[in-house]
């Protein structure tokens, strides 16, 4: 095992764990401000990527400059983001706040079925491909290896715009701080006239605690670094290896990388 | 008591349900399609279907069969093996189909012999490839009108050995399922059995359904293998490339792609020339013995006219089951006085057919396995088509690469000598022009 | 209590007259049958408010080991058969219990999906042994002692599964209204208050948790002998939260429900797939939402109005 690859090994794991911290941020900021585990968020996912394809495609077919892509992706993102989740939010989950987390966590697995639904009656069956974005930037050579600028500096960059981006809002914007309060203390941030209903909306729109944000961020990388070892040294347990780091990690850290005691109310 | 009863009365029950007497000539041939038209493998079910119906129409334009009108309950693999089996035998007990086609996947074909055995309905295994089906088992009712993967991973080895002869080092790219291991196996085993000096420097088994392959691009453009092997299909195979043209890794190893054939138009720029390339079969859109058969120029025109898109292999796998059914039913009528078969008759007819479909003639072995021919070629860029065409095609007699009756693929293709390479009769055509 | 013997008697009887009126809906009603003693095993830990996303691990295991047996050539009966699969399912099950009743919620769920993933995972790696994601096909075992013909195997495994379900059913019901069985209510209401009344809950969530796995194995079982097939998507978290949507559709925490719901999940799914190809996720999916935002009882308790399900 040469210096190579690790090296090697590090750049793909920092290119994948860029792209899981990117899903996880979202479902981790859900979980830590409503306590949902959005299981239904693997399908905001996909739908954000059919979506990005499918403007992708149409910017092709006009003949438009390839460049409008880029702001393609961004405004994929926020569609998805305010119709799919701001929708839900407001139909939905915001008549089950007060309800089991149990029950919760099954509302959003119903919705997960639903929107496998919706993605094959819309979408179809058949693949979807843009690769503008990955072909427009071209390549970068490392150690002999081509890597395509978008995966190794665009993917890894976002992502970390992202995680500044969310703190950045969290700790200085008003809303970011009546966020964390409720994450902190629901009932008091209520008791104070926060508007709890609000602050939910913005979080599912937004895809989104604190605390947890890091924690997402080391957890992806965990997950990018373990699988791109494992395609390297020992391609059997690529699959495996994200549910053997987070049986690991909930075996040794049961409420989170980053989590804070919790007090047991009697 | 009360047991003998209960049997009395189930038997009464199930006589009351099953058709009145089966050598009468029934008001429709109801048939049963198992084809994915959910999940990833419906890039080959929902043409399958597509092609179903076409080839339906036409058959009940001209009659039907024997007269006989034919209607198809079509079933969805996506659900899963169990339930499958459960609307399977619904359709066969309650729905009274006839025959049965099933099916798309090999894991469901596994599954459903033994369930058409259970059934006593004739099967026919129009589109899957496991060999394990008939190596494993003898079954009565079901037969298989195309090829297994045996024979598609020989012909891919032969022309590889053939074509790039100075090759040294290989790796193998594959969906982690078991269809994907047993592709890469038992290409393998014939691969080292014509080439005993050949270095596999990498065994990759990404997910199914994976939607990124960087990180195995970069390990594989770190090996450099003179050959790569993928036999994925589908949206995991579109994505692979993509990836790989993205960095400019398809034109730095000689890529071999067994079931590339399906996913070329999906594909457009992305494969550039020099990819090997087969098609599941004899199956190409510009086959070169048949591109002037007026039977072939009419169908592909109408796929096309219809579904936007030229036809692939299960099209070819389904004109395949379509054309034996219809053969089956008039030779196994022939030999009853002109009557309607019965089931028994209709199977035996199977036996030794000989039957066209829209590429080369297929022939049902005795041990109910189809021998059919395998087309594989290197892409070209023409002006004519957005997408890479296939060159220097060469077309592989089923004959030659089937595995022999009570031989199994594993045993016998490690045991195959190089010379297979330059059979006499392999065939060899340049691109359509 | 009285009003769920009731119920579970006229539920009984009219199932039991199933195989004489409509022959062909028997292994409808077996796969239902089946996949009702892995709810139960769900409902058992709804009881204590967890609910597991991972129990389809205790289904595969109950059913591989049916399959392996049967392909060990044993020539082991049916009556065998269920009972190892079972001992399998819960002997996995009260080993890794150790770990898992240390999480409550939201672990407890996501600590079980990640085991009965890598068992997924396993189960499709290990190819050579498991036959990998083509699964594998089990033979029609004898029934006690008899060979049976497709039609008499059926009909009988009906009856078999049928009074099997039965036994279980009376005897979770004993547990759940014995005290171990009071214990798993009071860790959903307050698990605080019952460790200062020097009550273990862990042991009472160890105990609850086999017994689950237990319910689960000879569910699995039952259906690797009725479908003639195992295959790796046993273990997949969707399966396990089907488990859990038709636990929550006949009722939480109710046993009748599990199996009511099973029967009402399994036509729903049948005709729904047959009929509405493209959309019997999305009827499942609202029919999920209706019954948790309307009918939080579930369907077994709707026609009793406002009655607290107890078994």
């Amino acid at each position: 095992m040469s210096l190579d690859i690790i090296l090697l090994a590090m750049l793909d794991g920092l290119s994948y764990g860029a792209q899981v911290f990117l899903v996880a941020v979202g479902l981790s900021l859900i979980f830590g401000v409503l306590r949902i585990v959005n299981v239904a968020h693997g399908s905001f996912y996909a739908i954000g990527a059919y979506v990005a394809a499918s403007l992708g495609i149409w910017i092709a077919t006009a003949g438009w400059s390839p460049w409008l892509s880029y702001p393609a992706m961004l405004v994929a993102a926020i569609l998805v983001g305010v119709i799919v989740g701001g929708l839900l939010e407001a139909t939905l989950l915001r008549r089950i706040y007060g309800k089991e987390q149990v029950l919760q966590l099954l509302v959003t697995f119903a919705v997960f079925m639903i929107l496998e639904d919706v993605q094959k009656v819309t979408w179809g069956v058949k693949p979807y491909f843009v690769n503008t974005p990955l072909s427009l930037l071209g390549t970068v050579n490392v150690l002999g290896i081509n890597y395509s600028v978008y995966q190794l500096a665009v993917i890894p960059l976002v992502a970390l715009c992202v995680l500044l981006g969310l703190r950045f809002i969290l700790r200085y914007t008003r809303i970011g701080r009546i966020v964390t309060a409720v994450t902190e203390d629901r009932e008091a941030s209520m008791a104070m006239g926060v508007d709890s209903s609000r602050v939910y909306l913005f979080t599912f729109m937004a895809g989104a605690g604190l605390g947890q944000i890091e924690g997402a961020a080391v957890a992806a990388l965990m997950i990018g670094l373990g699988r791109s070892i494992a395609v390297y040294l020992a391609p059997e347990f690529d699959v495996l290896m994200p549910y053997l780091i987070m049986f690991v990690v909930l075996l040794f850290k049961p409420q989170g990388l980053f989590s804070t005691l919790q007090t047991r109310k009697v | 008591m009360i047991a003998k009863a209960a049997m009395a009365a189930l038997s009464a029950a199930v006589l009351a349900i099953t058709p009145a007497s089966a050598v009468e000539k029934p008001k429709e041939l109801v048939i049963g399609i198992t084809t994915f038209l959910s999940g990833p493998a419906s890039v080959f079910g929902v043409p399958g279907k597509n092609a179903a119906d076409m080839l339906i129409a036409d058959i009940n334009a001209k009659g039907g069969i024997l007269g006989v009108p034919v209607r198809a309950i079509v079933i969805d693999e996506g659900a899963g093996a169990n339930q499958l089996m459960s609307e399977y035998r619904r359709v066969v007990l309650n729905e009274g189909a006839q025959v049965m086609l099933a099916s798309v996947s090999s894991a469901n074909c596994l599954a459903l012999s033994p369930v058409a055995e259970d059934l006593e309905v004739p099967n026919i295994l129009w589109d899957c490839s496991s060999p394990r089906i008939f190596e494993d088992n003898k079954y009565k009712y079901s037969v298989r009108t195309q090829a297994h993967t045996g024979a598609e991973m020989l012909a891919a080895a032969l022309y590889l050995v053939k074509n790039k002869p100075n090759f040294k080092t290989i790796a193998g790219v594959n969906q982690d399922y078991a269809a994907g291991r047993d592709q890469w196996g038992l290409f393998l085993t014939a691969l080292k059995a014509l080439k005993p000096d050949v270095q596999v420097v990498a065994e990759l088994f990404p997910k199914f359904g994976a939607p990124d392959y960087s990180t195995e691009i970069s390990r594989l453009q770190a090996l450099k293998p003179d050959v790569v092997v993928n036999t994925s299909w589908g949206g995991d195979l579109d994505t692979f490339v993509q990836q790989a043209a993205a960095r400019g890794f398809m034109t730095q190893s000689t890529f071999v792609l067994p079931l590339g054939e399906s996913s070329l138009e999906r594909l457009g720029d992305a494969v550039p020339a020099g990819v090997i390339i087969g098609g599941r079969g004899d199956h190409y859109f510009l086959h070169p013995k048949h591109l002037k058969d007026a039977a072939f120029q009419d169908f592909v025109k109408r796929y096309h006219d219809k579904t936007g898109a030229y036809p692939i292999y299960p099209v070819f796998h389904m004109a395949q089951a379509m054309a034996a059914l219809q053969d089956a039913y008039v030779k196994a009528a022939k030999d009853n006085n002109g009557q309607w078969p019965s089931k028994d008759q209709l199977l035996a007819a199977f036996q030794n057919l000989k039957f066209h479909g829209l590429t080369s003639d297929v022939t049902i072995r005795a041990d109910h396995q189809g021998l059919e021919d395998q087309l594989i070629g290197t892409t070209i860029r023409v002006p004519q088509y957005p997408f890479a065409v296939l060159d220097n095609i060469s077309i592989y007699p089923g004959a030659l690469v089937t595995t022999p009756i009570g031989d199994k693929s594993a045993e016998w293709l490690s045991k195959i000598k190089p010379a297979m390479a330059s059979d006499p009769s392999i065939e060899t055509f340049a691109a359509a022009k | 209590m009285r009003f769920d013997l009731l119920f579970g008697a006229i539920a009984f009887c009219a199932v039991a007259g199933v195989p004489f009126f409509i022959p062909w809906a028997t292994v409808m009603l077996t796969i239902a049958l089946g996949v009702g003693l892995a709810v139960l095993g769900v409902v058992v830990l709804l009881r204590a408010g967890q609910i597991s996303f991972g129990h389809g691990l205790y289904y595969a295991a109950g059913a591989y080991t049916v399959a392996f047996l049967v392909q060990a050539r044993l020539g082991l009966d049916t009556l065998l058969l269920l009972p190892a699969g079972a001992l399998v399912a819960t002997v996995i099950a009260v080993a890794f219990g150790f770990f898992a009743v240390r999480y409550r919620d939201i672990f407890f769920a996501m600590i079980n999906l990640a085991v009965s993933m890598v068992a997924f995972s396993l189960l499709e790696k290990l190819y050579s042994i498991t036959g990998g994601g083509d699964g594998l096909n089990v033979a029609r075992p004898t029934l006690a002692g008899l060979k049976l013909g497709r039609v008499s195997f059926e009909f009988w495994m009906f009856y078999t599964t049928l009074a099997i379900v039965v036994v279980v059913a009376l005897v979770v019901g004993r547990y759940l209204a014995s005290p171990l069985g009071k214990g798993l209510e009071a860790i959903k209401s307050n698990e605080t208050r019952l460790e200062y009344l020097g009550v273990s809950s862990a042991r009472i969530l160890h105990i609850a948790y086999g017994v689950s796995a237990c319910l689960a194995g000879l569910g699995g079982g039952v259906i690797a002998i009725v479908t003639g097939h195992v295959a790796p998507e046993f273990a997949y978290w969707v399966r396990s939260g089907e488990f859990v949507f038709i636990a929550i559709l006949g009722g939480a925490g109710n046993v009748v429900g599990a199996f009511a719901g099973s029967i009402v999940y399994e036509i729903v799914r049948n005709y729904a797939a047959a009929f509405a190809a493209d959309y019997w996720q999305t009827i499942l999916g609202v029919s999920l939402i209706a019954i948790i935002m309307f009918a939080p009882q579930g369907l077994t308790q709707m026609r009793f109005g406002k009655k607290r399900g107890g078994a």
